[in-house]
């Protein structure tokens, strides 16, 4: 079997969002870029399936422009086998629909018999293109997953499903599982393993290549619209009580109660 | 956020100012490629902050245990050690041949300085390993390498030095652990050993000394000490290493830092005589370890450069962070305090810090890769460049070693002194980086050693003395054709070295109507004296990168302007010290010559 891993990049969680200039985005002159975090959970259970000769191959599948190669290279010197990254002017402007018309393609053209994704993309946080890239495949799914077996054709898949409550599910494959935090430790990449990705060949798949109608992705295909980008209001400062100690516990209760309302 | 070990330190001097590229082009090295040793960096720094900073703190607390015999080092030890290992750290610098990678030496040293600068105890076991493959690759015979070779590269055994005895410290001449010939062609050796890192511990399958001992009838003195190869497990009959040798761990040293690692008085023999095999030729084993000497002192370089990096990156985040006071033009009580690097003083403590430590990073690094130029030259059959290279490189050697471990010692203290009371305290991590580098003038040759190893051997007695100044002159004669500053320090170095051409001449008349008596009596201050004038060269090559970043606007303009300030700072600061080093050189000051024993 063949696992595709949708791998994404994502400004570093530590960095400092700007918006850019027109407020039609964020500007990235300056964001240092990593893997999506939930996708190393997919993309290390991945290679645990390959490890564990579930999987015979590892695919990552990456829509993205050349700057997203260093983190397609990432996945690949962590032993992932293969990489294709899905490029055409006509996916500018995506939405999350566009994104996975685009993935579903690439998943069926590779032959690929499960796709792991993360739950989510920490940069637009939208938690949609799993589902979706299920729901145009036809295929089951699971999402939030943070334990998965697989035994033959099926699968067995454990998430939380909120309020402590666990679900166990089962079903066939072919399937799309989402990952969440908990499901492993992702691996370092070794130091052979980094310097062989870099020998390997990504070969980039645009619409026509997909078989993909270019006016149905990108800005053309999109139903949803960004109307405008603007960054949170500031932080009003905190304040920082003095005085004697009993007075200031008054006025920190009163506070919290009358001005936060957490009391 | 003040990062920890940020990357773009080792990339400027690595990628900008030594141009590693240029030993990628051909040769051992050609496999590799800018983008993907970056991402070797890039990696080295993660599994650092995520493997062995957060237990280096435990790992001092806990010091190894003696039990029944046994060394138990901190359970948390191995598994981080593991890490390192299956990531390929260990493998790396050998020849692809033997299962490596080929890593450049200086890139590997930037990937040590990572972790020397959280956690050098726990390098250290992995930095012996590297060490002792690399001996026997180049020293050992194909029977010996075809059995103990490929479980060091691949990490699987551990290996150590035994040079030292308890009377031979620095004084190798006068070993005496015995090796007798046996008829089947090995050795049994005896003797004690003292100052063993590593000599033994519990998560390596096996541990492998490189021991240095005598045979029958060897001569007196350095040209009688032959190489071993002495197992801690011996095979057994189905090829597993169960069988105990007879080497025994009989103390555990409790030193004042580097806790983490164990070192030891290290028995050998004392029942049977423990079983070993000859590296190398008979009686010259001393040669073979001095093969790797080089190395081995450009690696206590690192370390010192890398634990005064490490403090200061630490003493900085602090500074920014901690509000205390008010400044001075502003003592109204009713406003808020400042954070202390609004203090002019604080930021002179910061600047020394910076200073000495990216310089000495710096001239580490610039030494290593001299260590890959070599190569690069000998790979081509290019023995003059080689020979020319290797000559500034043996010259660089003791400074690397003494000069960034004496004045790195001293960036450790600022750390310290930046923190304040709490810098004094075991909270923060700069008292325990302190005197983990307080090791580091000690071992691998004390500094005292390498100072007339330097002026002794080095300069005068090689020749290295006219290699370092054509590299010092080269070096001016490009700094005054560059940016306004360094014109300056162009100029400033060029009196520096004028200083030390004048004062190394009248030293060879020294050396020639007083004897090496005289000489070498102040070869310390001509360390520090030309290690300073070294140092400022390295910073005169990063202003001139420097300034035509800042020219050209690539970069991070308040990356670069901090390196010009740290310049400008070496140059204002410490290089004038360089006065009174020379002024007990010419003539050589005599009071430590001619006082008494019994009047101290």
């Amino acid at each position: 079997m063949i696992i595709g891993v949708c791998l994404k990049q994502v400004p570093a969680s530590d960095s400092r969002i700007k918006i850019d200039g027109s407020g039609a985005g964020v500007d990235a002159s300056d964001l240092k870029m990593e893997i999506n975090p939930y996708d190393e959970f997919a993309l290390e259970e991945a290679l645990k399936l390959k490890d564990a000769k579930v999987a015979k191959k590892v695919i990552v599948l990456t829509v993205g422009g050349s700057d997203s190669e260093q983190r397609i290279r990432d996945a690949l010197a962590r032993g992932a086998d293969d990489a294709v990254r899905l490029d055409d002017a006509a996916f500018a402007g995506s939405d999350s629909l566009g994104i996975a018309r685009i993935l579903a393609a690439a998943a069926q053209k590779e032959g690929v018999g499960l796709i792991l994704a993360g739950k989510q993309a920490i940069d637009d946080d939208n938690s949609q293109v799993p589902a979706m890239v299920a729901e145009l495949l036809g295929w089951p799914q699971v999402t939030v997953v943070d334990k998965l077996e697989l035994d033959g054709g099926s699968f067995k898949a454990w998430r939380q499903s909120g309020g402590g409550v666990r679900d166990v599910v089962t079903g066939s494959l072919p399937a799309v599982i989402s990952a969440d935090k908990g499901m492993n430790t992702p691996r370092y990449a070794k130091l052979r393993g980094i310097m062989m990705a870099k020998r390997k060949k990504i070969p980039v798949y645009d619409a026509a290549a997909l078989g993909l109608d270019p006016a149905s992705v990108g800005a053309a295909g999109a139903k949803v619209t960004q109307v405008n980008w603007s960054e949170p209001p500031a932080r009003p400062p905190g304040r920082i009580l003095s005085g004697e100690v009993p007075s200031m516990v008054k006025e920190l209760v009163t506070l919290l109660r009358d001005e936060a309302k957490v009391l | 956020m003040t990062d920890r070990l940020p990357l773009r330190d080792l990339q400027f001097l690595l990628e900008d100012v030594l141009q590693m590229k240029e030993v990628l082009q051909e040769g051992p090295y050609a496999d590799h490629d800018v983008e993907g040793l970056r991402s070797m960096l890039e990696m080295a720094r993660e599994m650092a902050l995520e493997h062995f900073a957060p237990i280096a703190d435990a790992m001092d607390a806990e010091e190894p245990r003696l039990v029944d015999g046994k060394v138990k080092l901190h359970p948390a030890a191995g598994p981080a050690l593991q890490a390192f290992v299956d990531a390929g750290f260990v493998a790396a610098p050998h020849p692809a041949e033997h299962g490596g990678l080929d890593l450049p030496f200086a890139v590997h040293q930037c990937i040590q300085a990572l972790f020397a600068a959280v956690n050098s105890p726990l390098l250290t076991y992995a930095g012996l390993t590297i060490a002792a493959a690399g001996l026997l690759d180049v020293h050992g015979s194909e029977e010996l390498k075809a059995e103990w070779l490929a479980p060091l590269i691949e990490g699987r055994f551990f290996g150590t030095m035994a040079l030292s005895e308890p009377h031979a410290g620095s004084s190798l001449a006068d070993l005496r652990t015995k090796a007798t010939p046996q008829p089947d062609g090995t050795y049994r050796l005896k003797g004690d050993k003292m100052w063993i890192t590593g000599a033994d511990q519990d998560f390596s399958e096996n541990i492998v000394h490189f021991v240095l001992a005598r045979l029958p009838g060897a001569p007196a003195g350095t040209r009688g000490i032959s190489l071993f190869l002495v197992p801690k497990l011996l095979a057994d009959d189905s090829g597993e290493y169960t069988v105990e040798n007879d080497v025994r761990v009989a103390g555990i040293n409790h030193k004042m830092g580097f806790r983490g690692s164990v070192n030891t008085v290290f028995s050998i023999g004392e029942n049977q005589g423990a079983v070993g095999y000859l590296v190398g030729d008979e009686n010259r084993g001393l040669h073979a370890m001095f093969h790797m000497m080089n190395e081995a002192r450009i690696g206590v370089g690192l370390c010192a450069a890398a634990l005064a990096w490490g403090g200061y990156r630490h003493a900085l985040a602090y500074a920014r962070e901690r509000q205390q006071g008010r400044p001075v033009s502003l003592r109204d009580a009713t406003r808020p305090q400042v954070p202390i690097i609004q203090h002019a003083d604080v930021r002179r403590m910061l600047l020394e810090q910076k200073a000495i430590a990216e310089g000495a990073l710096h001239l580490v690094l610039f030494s290593a890769m001299l260590v890959d130029r070599q190569r690069v030259a000998l790979a081509a059959g290019d023995q003059a460049k080689a020979a020319s290279v290797g000559l500034l490189l043996d010259t660089l050697t003791p400074i690397a070693k003494a000069w960034s471990s004496d004045h790195g010692l001293r960036a450790s203290s600022g750390a310290i002194q930046v923190l304040g009371g709490s810098g004094y305290t075991r909270d923060f991590p700069v008292e325990r980086l302190y005197r983990d580098n307080r090791l580091n003038p000690i071992h691998e040759g004390t500094n005292g050693i390498q100072a007339m190893d330097l002026l002794g051997r080095k300069i005068l007695a090689k020749g290295g003395g006219m290699a370092l100044m054509q590299a010092l002159q080269d070096a001016i004669d490009r700094g005054s054709q560059e940016g306004p500053q360094s014109r300056v320090h162009a100029e400033q170095l060029s009196k520096a070295v004028e200083t030390v051409a004048s004062l190394t001449m009248g030293l060879a008349g020294v050396a020639q109507s007083d004897g090496p008596e005289v000489l070498l009596a102040n070869a310390t201050p001509y360390l520090h004296l030309v290690g300073h004038t070294v140092v400022a060269w390295m910073w005169l090559e990063q202003t001139m990168v420097a300034e035509r970043q800042l020219a050209a606007g690539t970069g991070d303009a308040d990356f670069l302007r901090g390196k010009l300030a740290s310049a400008r700072y070496f140059y204002a600061w410490e290089l004038p010290k360089t006065a009174v080093w020379a002024s007990v050189l010419n003539p050589v000051e005599r009071t430590p010559l001619d006082v008494h024993a019994d009047w101290l």
